[in-house]
């Protein structure tokens, strides 16, 4: 299968603090790949990097085949060209750790904004997208509802919905359930889930290691902006090599 | 004594409010817009225009309206030996710039108050910096700054009687001398009936708008 997303040894800085230390993964289509790790360890910042939140400082980043960033040989950082980062972006989405939906948009109006003003869908399209969208969602009574109106999962549903609304490649999860109380957190893994297995291209940071276990193709555990180990969910859960990855796994497990 | 010649002082107590009346829109014309515009200034990245804003937010803010009025209106004068425009013009020269340093303070107070994963979400999508603000900031930067701008329209209603100072006919200087040529209360009863008939029109447009923008928190 192609790769989607191809990260080689990136760097970043905030500072004189080195939060990623030179990190490489690929992400294949078709793929779910989990990355844990414990907190400050850079995943956040790894995904805010791929996803033009954060600008590098060495190695490179290819999406779906496509230079983004590539550092030459003298260590010059290069970025891609606007148009070339913009359609890099639109391959890409990002569901946040505490949803970020529009407060004053309809759930129907934060699912067409983009496809819209962006992709320059005509109306009629990105409404039956984003209903189409919603029903997958479980969500189709809440079309007409205002977000504040809506449970954090059920927002959480939505802006995984918003998200895909624009078909991206390669959907990103930072910490998608953190936000939410626990007996929220069933139905948004539930959606992700089924996402995985229709094959949607995805990279999930949680904590939800049992989740992670069973959705994700791939793990990469990260500790302070390295990756200790990465491998099939089997191996990694199944009997990590490192002494790190396995105390980790072990304070998770209780 | 004589007796007061009512329909006299009517009709100029109404050409004064009509005054005060232009004074008031013409300010908000400018200042609404300009504030905005000054508000980007102070939240710029150049350390230069952020720093000359600021200066200029601090003067505008920090001395009396009344002064700046003089100064609007005298300083041409004295300062360069030419004349400025004529007194009507200055007086919303002065209270536009006033006006709009407290507007963009309101604005940015309201802008910075904006959840910074609200422009991330748009930028994710693929909206442009100017469909982010237009479409997804503004909108709720105008939600946050309707109450202290309820409160601002209020005072600029009972500021507009300021430019009696330099003798601009507004409703308060039409009624401080029809009170002085009458020895009688009256014109005084009657501009205080204005401002308030005018504030609590004031007091219902924001009553309206805030419930319009109810319908999300
Ligand atoms: N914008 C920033 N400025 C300075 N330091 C930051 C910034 N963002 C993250 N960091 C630091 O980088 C490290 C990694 O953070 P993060 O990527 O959020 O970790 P994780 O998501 O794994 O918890 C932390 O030490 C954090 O304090
Ligand atoms: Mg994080």
């Amino acid at each position: 299968m192609r790769e989607i997303l191809t990260v080689s040894g990136i760097r970043k800085s905030f500072g004189a603090h080195e939060v990623l230390c030179g990190i490489s993964l690929t992400v294949r289509k078709g793929e779910a790949l989990a990355i844990i790790g414990p907190s400050g360890s850079g995943k956040s910042t790894l995904l805010r990097c791929v996803t033009q939140f954060e600008t590098i400082d060495g190695g490179a980043i290819e999406v779906d085949g496509e230079t983004m960033v590539a550092t030459d040989s003298s260590g010059a950082v290069r970025y891609a060209d606007k148009s070339a980062l913009r359609r890099i972006r639109l391959k890409v989405g990002l569901v946040f750790q505490n949803f970020n939906l529009f407060p004053h948009y309809s759930v129907l109006r934060n699912l067409m904004e983009a496809p819209v003003s962006v992709l320059k869908l005509s109306k009629s399209e990105a409404e039956a997208r984003a209903l189409a969208l919603l029903s997958k969602m479980g969500l189709s009574d809440k079309s007409n509802a205002y977000p504040y109106q809506l449970s954090g999962g059920q927002q959480q549903r939505v802006s995984i919905a918003r998200a895909m609304a624009l078909s991206p490649e390669i959907l990103f999860f930072d910490e998608p359930t953190s936000a939410l109380d626990p007996e929220l957190t069933g139905e948004v893994l539930k959606i992700i889930r089924s996402l995985a297995d229709e094959d949607t291209t995805m990279v999930i940071v949680t904590h939800e290691m049992a989740f992670a276990r069973e959705v994700a193709d791939n793990v990469v555990f990260m500790d302070e902006g390295a990756i200790v180990e990465q491998g099939s969910a089997e191996a990694l859960f199944g009997g990590a090599t490192h002494e790190r990855t396995r105390q980790f796994l072990t304070r998770y497990n209780r | 004594m004589h007796g007061i010649d009512y329909p006299l002082l009517l009709r100029s107590m109404v050409r004064g409010m009509g005054t005060s009346l232009s004074l008031f829109g013409l300010t908000l014309a400018i200042t609404l817009p300009l504030g905005l515009v000054i508000s980007a200034g102070r939240m710029s990245r150049n350390p230069v225009v952020r720093n000359s804003v600021r200066a200029y937010l601090l003067i505008m803010r920090g001395t009396p309206l009344m002064l700046q009025l003089f100064f609007f209106y005298f300083g041409p004068y004295y300062i360069f030996g030419i004349r400025g425009a004529d007194r009507f013009t200055m007086a919303v020269v002065a209270f536009g710039l006033n006006y709009a340093a407290y507007f963009a303070e309101i604005y940015r107070g309201g802008i910075e108050s904006i959840p910074i994963g609200q422009r991330e979400a748009a930028e994710a999508l693929g909206l442009t910096r100017s469909q982010t603000f237009l479409k997804i900031v503004l909108p709720q930067v105008l939600k946050r700054v309707t109450p202290p701008m309820g409160n601002e329209f209020m005072t600029l209603v009972k500021d507009t009687a300021l430019a009696n100072v330099i003798a601009v006919s507004e409703m308060f200087d039409v009624a401080k001398k029809a009170a002085s040529g009458s020895v009688s209360a009256a014109p005084f009863i009657v501009a205080g009936a204005f401002y308030l008939a005018m504030n609590s029109v004031v007091e219902q447009a924001f009553r309206f708008a805030e419930r319009r923008l109810s319908y999300y928190q």
